[in-house]
């Protein structure tokens, strides 16, 4: 069981690689995922969500700027500002969804999982 | 049904204001009006004529939105006298014979400069003050003389003075009466005005009846006085009072009253129902109104006569006034000389700092009458409204003049005991309601209650009052004027400024936790590194600084549409060798860049990814470029024109001044962006009146010009200060920039920020000039820290092996984002549409 798991989890980058909120995209197949580290009261949370932004159909999230907006953590794309909320890939401004993937650190490795 | 035909005769400020009133009645449409205008130009402001000297042109100073008259359908006769009035069949003729016909007909002749019958006055160098073409022979003139004299100490007289001084001559004022300005002020008030002027060179003769023009021997002319005294000089200028330009009238035979002035009802009417008199032609009550407010309140009661609404009348004008003579203030309201029956007075003279003020009050002490201010006339609105208001004196009125030490606050009169029918704004004729119920509609901040109303928007010497209506109202109704950037700080951006400053914070973090809530967002964080930046200037991609920065100043390049950015160079001043050029053109070639010219005359390399950025940068730093900085809020450019170097007219040289300019703020964080030009004579081709930060060569010096912008809200620059040497002129530009950078809000250019500044430009220039709070060395040291800790952010990064890490599109992999997808257009580079990426995508 676990070990079926463990197959759909792509190790994608050493967890030093990202650096206190900001992000960084990594390529999984042929997928573009944004992660995210937050930071919250000295310790840290991962987010892995979509890397496209529907708004300027360009692949920027994972350069926007991280933060949270009434109770929601987001992230604001750089072109257009649009939020979205990195635990549901919901849009705060607009009837908009985009894909959120499960990420996890294993044995100082991220991984994200991409169905 | 025909139209109605309505003839304007006279095209200045009062006959021009009364065509747009006009224009604005719905009633308008049932008219053809034609205004007959004898000068070569319409209507100009004749207020600020002697700006005129100080470089604006006649476009500058035109009263007449473009496309007005074509709008309106108004026929505009110009340089198209009338010369009689048939009454009988209700025509105008013309110079050439031509006969305009009439229903209603408004005179707004306006009035001519007063020139007393002395021998010699008809000398060519006699000359006198009043339209653009008297100005342009005064020039003419002047350039052929060394000394120059009015004839006349008041109002005019003093600001055709100034002209005569800007245009270089020693000058002189010789006045009748025994001291200068003796309508407007008294003795006391005469004798600060007397002593500051002349200190500041102009020679003040009081007490002179001048008999007779002569030649002169070590000038063109002798003037002789009564007294037996002369005085030589080579250009005169009569400024001895205005007469009004009643012959039409007078020979149509309207009522007319003894010594001129076309008398008027107070509907503004003529003896002859049918035509109306307005402005300084017009006598009301046995007065003639020689101030522009009373003229315009004419304008609008004959709009409202001819179009139906009769309960509008004229009453009279107060005729109080506060105006910036050579730089000194001086204001006079109602009863200055005290002349009411038991009047009394207070007064303050303090002859170290050069102040003087009066007020004169009612025999009981309970009411204000008059008052009379020279060298600082800031509480002028405030004692024009008791006055008009008839509110009651505070128990110590002596208050009301006397300087406020330690630190208290000058007693307020409390706008809520002013009427609502109180004239708030005399040149626009705004009241306190018409600004409540603006307000009420939902307006709250300074520059749209202007825009909005036109209140402060001409003389600006009502805007504190205008701000203080309006937080009144707003406290009334309950409005709390929130300014926090944004949920996670209850300040505004100016107060987050101060806490960094006072507290010494560093880093965001730090800052947060202890003011603020939360974990940020995309507005309090690049607002927080734009400050920590314009405090600290530490490395902007420093560890605890990135997370902050927007994309742009992150990635130190534009981002473009598609994800992409583009990369500008810094080329100060617009001055490039042929060999920077051409390592321009080599990188963009090697890197396939599309390459546009900008407006602020360097050259923007686009469709750069990520990747490329450093070594893009590596190639520009070898070939001696550094960061453009122009994805930040920041210095951009100093635009400049080729100057003096080169250029036959230029004054000084702007291509010099421009680079050390921008060498000296390059990278200076800032509220929003900031850009400069430096032109070099007055022809303007470096466009520096449309930008932040403005600077112009005139044969004695720099002007400079601030707060104008262009793009999506044009504003004009206002000239601050003149003829500065290089060292003052870079020492008024640190203070300006500094105190901007510190009390503006985030994202405010400039132009929106001097536009909500109580006080304006007015108290902008006492901060800058005068030092008005003491914190004139504390900018200047504040900038010089910037200045000494400019480093090339672009070489910093790539001589960081750490920084470089992040510049890739993938953490996991080197390939390319398939997203990014160009074609070729006009020989170069550009972002595919979505159509065109599917099409490819097929084909591939």
């Amino acid at each position: 069981m676990n070990a079926i798991a463990d197959l759909n989890w792509t190790p994608v980058c050493n967890v030093d690689d990202l650096l206190p909120n900001l992000g960084v995209c990594a390529k999984v197949a042929d997928k573009q995922v944004a992660i995210f580290k937050i930071m919250e009261n000295g310790s840290a949370n991962l987010f892995a969500i979509d890397n496209h932004d529907p708004f300027s159909e360009a692949n920027v999230l994972s350069r926007g700027i991280v933060g949270d907006l009434k109770g929601h953590t987001v992230v604001a794309s750089p072109i257009y500002k649009h939020h979205f909320d990195l635990v549901t890939g919901q849009c705060l401004e607009d009837d908009v969804r985009i894909p959120v993937y499960p990420v996890r650190v294993q044995n100082g490795r991220v991984e994200v999982m991409v169905a | 049904m025909s139209k109605q035909k309505l003839v304007v005769i006279g095209n200045g400020m009062v006959g021009q204001k009364f065509l747009a009133q006009f224009a604005e009645q719905e009633q308008s449409i049932a008219f053809d009006i034609t205004t007959f205008c004898e000068e070569p130009r319409p209507a100009y402001d004749r207020v600020y004529l002697s700006a005129y000297f100080s470089g604006k042109t006649a476009e500058d100073l035109s009263l007449v939105p473009a496309g007005f008259f074509e709008t309106h359908n108004i026929n505009l006769r110009l340089n198209d006298k009338a010369v009689s009035i048939d009454r009988a069949n209700k025509l105008v003729e013309t110079a050439n014979g031509e006969k305009v016909p009439y229903d209603k007909l408004v005179l707004a002749t306006g009035s001519y400069p007063f020139v007393p019958p002395i021998p010699g006055k008809d000398r060519p160098e006699c000359l006198v003050y009043r339209t653009i073409e008297d100005l342009e022979a005064i020039k003419a003139t002047a350039a052929k003389s060394r000394v120059g004299v009015v004839v006349g100490g008041g109002l005019l007289g003093l600001e055709a003075a100034k002209a005569l001084k800007d245009l270089g001559l020693e000058t002189h004022v010789v006045e009748f009466a025994p001291r200068l300005m003796a309508v407007q002020v008294d003795e006391g008030g005469g004798k600060l005005l007397r002593s500051m002027i002349e200190s500041m060179g102009v020679k003040v003769h009081t007490g002179k009846n001048t008999q007779r023009i002569e030649d002169g021997s070590s000038s063109k002319l002798k003037m002789c006085f009564a007294d037996g005294s002369e005085l030589e000089t080579d250009l005169i200028l009569f400024s001895a009072g205005i007469r009004p330009r009643d012959e039409l009238a007078k020979q149509s035979g309207l009522t007319m009253g003894e010594r001129g002035g076309i008398t008027v009802n107070n509907f503004c009417q003529t003896s002859d129902p049918d035509i109306f008199a307005i402005g300084e032609c017009a006598l009301w009550n046995g007065r003639i109104f020689g101030l522009v407010a009373p003229g315009y309140q004419m304008a609008q009661v004959a709009v409202d006569t001819i179009t139906g609404k009769l309960a509008s009348e004229f009453k009279g004008a107060d005729m109080s006034t506060k105006l910036k003579l050579m730089g000194v203030d001086v204001a006079s309201i109602g009863d200055a000389h005290g002349t009411t029956l038991g009047a009394q007075s207070y007064s303050f003279v303090d002859e170290i700092n050069k102040v003087y003020k009066k007020i004169v009050v009612s025999s009981d002490n309970k009411y204000l009458l008059g008052a009379v201010l020279v060298g600082e006339a800031e509480n002028y609105g405030t004692l024009l409204q008791m006055m008009l208001n008839n509110i009651e004196l505070p128990e110590f009125p002596d208050m009301l003049i006397l300087p406020q030490r330690d630190g208290a606050a000058a007693p307020a009169m409390g706008v809520d005991k002013l009427p609502d029918a109180a004239q708030i704004c005399s040149c626009n004729n705004v009241s306190k309601g018409q600004i409540c119920c603006a307000v009420q509609d939902g307006i709250t901040e300074l520059s749209a209650l202007k825009a909005a109303t036109k209140a402060g928007t001409s003389c600006g010497g009502c805007t504190a009052l205008v701000g203080q209506v309006m937080n009144a109202e707003l406290a009334k109704l309950g409005i709390e004027v929130k300014k926090d950037v944004c949920e996670h700080f209850p300040y505004s951006r100016q107060e987050i400024y101060h806490l960094v400053r006072v507290n010494n914070i560093r880093s965001f973090d730090e800052l947060i936790a202890k003011f603020g809530k939360g974990k940020g967002c995309d507005i309090c964080k690049p607002m927080t590194a734009s400050i920590l930046a314009s405090c600290w200037n530490d490395f902007i991609l420093k560890t605890e600084h990135a997370g902050l920065q927007d994309t742009n100043d992150y990635f130190m390049a534009n981002m473009q549409k598609d994800g992409t950015y583009s990369v500008v160079p810094r080329v100060p001043g617009g001055e490039i060798t042929p060999d920077g050029l051409i390592a321009i053109g080599a990188v963009a070639k090697k890197f396939n860049l599309y390459t546009k010219i900008t407006g602020g005359q360097r050259i923007d390399l686009f469709g750069a990814q990520v990747h490329e950025l450093p070594l893009i940068w590596k190639e520009l730093i070898d070939a001696g470029f550094e960061s453009g900085h122009a994805y930040g809020k920041s210095l951009r450019t100093v635009k400049s024109c080729v100057g003096s170097t080169w250029c036959r007219y230029g004054m000084l040289d702007s291509v010099g001044m421009a680079i050390r300019l921008e060498n000296r703020y390059k990278g200076l964080r800032a509220p929003h962006k900031i850009k400069f030009a430096v032109s070099g004579c007055t022809r303007e081709c470096a466009e520096a009146q449309g930008k932040d930060v403005g600077v112009i060569a005139t044969e004695k010096g720099w002007n400079l010009y601030v707060c104008g912008n262009g793009g999506m809200k044009p504003r004009h620059a206002d000239l601050i200060a003149s003829d500065l040497d290089d060292a003052t002129l870079i020492q008024y530009i640190d203070r300006f920039l500094m105190f901007y950078i510190k009390t503006a809000d985030r994202l405010q250019r400039t132009s929106v920020w001097l536009d909500n500044l109580e006080g304006g430009l007015k108290y902008l220039a006492d901060v800058i000039i005068n030092d008005s709070l003491g914190i004139g060395s504390e900018l200047e040291q504040q900038m010089e820290h910037v200045v000494n800790t400019y480093q090339d952010e672009w070489r910093t990064t790539v001589e960081s092996p750490d920084k470089l890490k992040r510049f890739r599109h993938f953490v996991n992999s080197d390939a390319k984002d398939s997203n990014v997808v160009f074609v070729e257009e006009r020989g170069q580079i550009r972002p595919a549409t979505q159509e065109e990426k599917r099409i490819q995508l097929v084909a591939v």
